[in-house]
């Protein structure tokens, strides 16, 4: 049995937007059949140039329907420069996490918002120009795979397969993924020579901009997403002083939210001292 | 909720008759075997007795019978314990769709300076025999052939594939992990050497399995320890579950028959009943060489694990050889070696039934499964490619 959040099975169960929007604005197929899972995103523009409409049809497992469900909610009302800043952490995000192996469930979900996009701006983007194939099996091309590693901060091969499943099938082109790897993490390394390992002390200046940087970033679209919002009262040493807004201010689940999710954030973007308290109104 | 068990190919309920004859072993009978004094000899008698039993289902002589831990033990010592008695032999021969306790043993050989063989199966999960008879050279020290397989439920001619082994002078061994208790086994007209079985499968309780050594076959231990199982097998005998398991294989000897009328009954009414109920559905595996209680069927253009999950809340279990079940990316190895099409392999699922389902039970899945399957179908992207390219 997988273990998946309650949210996973009830968007599995009782999935949003089903179908297909009439007449879409944009259209994203990406998947097939024979990598087992595949997904059709369309969407509608209103006359402010917002997604006002996005449907999904899924074939795949559970996470899969459950992440393309929650795709079709998180880009609903953005524009398309908003929605493009989407990237499939937030897609789990939303569902509360997804297990490690099905990780690549919400990269699906992202690659079917960039072609539905593309698409909606005249272009189609074949995967075979974007990069070479790396994984036979499946079809990843080195692009896909330098990408998701960049923005998960993957750090093994094995990561790299539960992602974006190459290398999960004949597995001849594990050596190749591991210098892909090795090339991707040397790089971000040397981007980095200022930090230099370990991480060094950070100047308070440094930290408010980190912490502030983080919650926009990482944080409030997520929380948005579920109808609530965050903000910053505080910072004193490491500790750091949040209200949450909306939903969130009278949801019962805060108290996970701010330890589970928003302390984790913050401890992974900008030191591992940091704690978060609320401050209640 | 109701229970509806159809995953008996995974594992088995312990029979209750055979949980009642265990009981007095723990805390009342708890003697060793191996003693010297009259109470742990009386157990000594009760583990004699259930291993005449065990031998008595698949009609060997108890002398024969090696009591393990599981049927992945008895796979590797039946391989190990040959390869070790044949050191200039090595080559082994095994098949593309064996349980993973021989296939990754195989695997692991193949990097330790084995030749491994896998052989083929064709669309039906068949052997070719003539391949099998031109890859034993005098080089080979065994030839490992499941008698059925446990994801499709096609059994192999193995009478035929012993004799041919037999007669090129491999040692030949079966895992019949899946076969035990379902159809009759006579290892006095089939000449396996070794024969692997497990508890569990045949409503005894996980944690105990059986090598079969035929009298006269060379075999180099595997658990190496005390004098137990005549040397064969070290460690204290599992008494309690010696005895269960010598309950499990009475009881399944009388089962026989109703296995084979009643239950192989109740499977062919589900499967023509999801035939009759919902289009674009393949049976795998040869439906002329099969077990009575298995039912390999695939869903095209949906996917397995979400199938499971809509009937797990209706309180059905089965199982898929779907990508997604397993944590790998790929479906089932024995649907891939049988050349399944994408388009259906995804959506496999395995219904394996028992004697203790019902014509109910049966009717309640027919009743759930199809709008299950229809709903999935409904949201998947290629159903409505391929009902708009029909239509």
């Amino acid at each position: 049995m997988w273990d998946y959040t309650e949210k996973v099975k009830e968007y599995f169960e009782n999935p949003k937007n089903i179908g297909e929007v009439e007449n879409p604005d944009g259209v994203g197929e990406v998947g097939s059949l024979a990598c087992g899972d595949a997904l059709r995103l369309t969407f509608k523009l209103d006359e402010d140039q917002r997604i006002k409409e996005a449907r999904f049809q899924t074939f795949g497992c559970a996470s899969a329907i459950a992440s393309s469900s929650a795709l079709t909610e998180l880009i609903q009302g953005k524009t398309l420069e908003e929605a493009e800043k989407l990237t499939n952490k937030d897609i789990a995000a939303f569902l509360g996490g997804l297990p490690k192996e099905k990780m690549h469930c919400s990269v699906l979900g992202e690659q079917a918002l960039s072609a539905a996009i593309a698409n909606y701006r005249g272009r189609t983007i074949p995967k075979q120009q974007e990069g070479e194939i790396v994984c036979e099996c499946f079809g990843v091309t080195d692009k896909e795979i330098e990408r998701v590693i960049r923005e998960n901060g993957l750090k093994t091969r094995e990561e790299v397969t539960n992602y974006t499943k190459a290398g999960g099938g004949c597995e001849t082109c594990h050596d190749k993924i591991e210098a892909l790897l090795a090339r991707v993490l040397k790089e971000e390394r040397e981007a980095r020579p200022a930090e230099g390992p370990p991480r060094p002390a950070l100047t308070n200046i440094r930290k408010m901009k980190l912490i502030e940087e983080t919650l926009e970033r990482e944080i409030k679209p997520a929380l948005k997403a579920d109808g609530g919002d965050i903000d910053l009262i505080d910072i004193d040493g490491n500790k750091v002083l949040v209200a949450l807004r909306g939903a969130c201010s009278s949801c019962r689940a805060a108290e996970v939210t701010l330890k589970d999710y928003v302390e984790l954030k913050l401890k992974e973007f900008v030191t591992p001292e940091i704690t978060v308290e609320e401050v209640k109104p | 909720m109701k229970v509806v068990y159809m995953d008996n190919n995974a594992t088995t309920r312990t029979a209750p008759e055979v949980v009642e004859a265990m009981l007095p072993y723990f805390s009342t009978y708890y003697g060793n075997p191996s003693s010297m004094h009259y109470f742990g000899g009386q157990v000594a008698k009760e583990v004699q007795e259930a291993r005449s039993r065990v031998a008595a289902l698949i009609q060997a002589d108890p002398a024969e019978i090696v009591f393990t831990s599981c049927g992945t033990e008895s796979d590797n010592a039946a391989i190990w314990g040959t390869l070790n008695s044949y050191p200039d032999k090595k080559h082994l021969i095994t098949t593309r769709v064996e349980h993973p306790a021989v296939l990754n043993l195989a695997t692991y050989l193949s990097k330790r300076g084995y030749r491994v063989t896998l052989l083929p199966v064709d669309r039906e999960g068949r052997l070719d025999l003539d391949q099998l008879t031109a890859a034993i050279t005098d080089e080979t020290a065994i030839v490992s052939v499941m008698w059925a397989n446990n994801e499709t439920g096609v059994q192999f001619p193995v009478e035929e594939i012993a004799e041919i082994v037999k007669s090129r002078g491999a040692v030949f061994h079966t895992d019949a992990v899946q076969a035990v208790g379902k159809i009759p086994i006579d290892l006095s007209r089939t000449p396996v050497d070794l024969l692997a079985f497990s508890g569990h499968k045949l409503h005894a309780p996980k944690g105990i399995g059986v090598l079969y050594i035929r009298r006269g076959t060379r075999f180099t231990p595997f658990v190496i320890g005390g004098h137990q199982e005549k040397g064969r097998r070290g460690g204290t005998e599992n008494v309690p579950y010696i005895i269960g398991l010598g309950q499990a294989c009475r009881q399944a000897q009388t089962h026989l028959g109703e296995e084979n009328k009643r239950v192989r009954a109740l499977r062919d009414r589900l499967e023509q009943g999801i035939l009759d109920r919902i289009p674009n559905v393949l049976i795998n595996g040869d439906r002329g060489s099969r077990l009575p209680n298995t039912l390999s069927v695939s869903f095209e253009y949906v996917e397995g694990e979400s199938i499971l999950l809509l009937l797990s809340n209706l309180g059905i279990c089965a199982s898929s050889g779907s990508a997604c079940t397993s944590g790998s990316l790929e479906p089932s190895h024995v649907l891939r070696a049988m050349g399944v099409p994408f388009t259906a392999a995804h959506g496999s699922i395995r219904f394996s039934l028992s004697i203790y389902n019902s014509e109910e039970e049966i009717a309640y899945v027919l009743d759930r499964l199809p709008p299950i399957i229809e709903r999935l179908r409904a949201i998947s992207p290629f159903w409505k490619k391929r009902t708009a390219e029909a239509g």
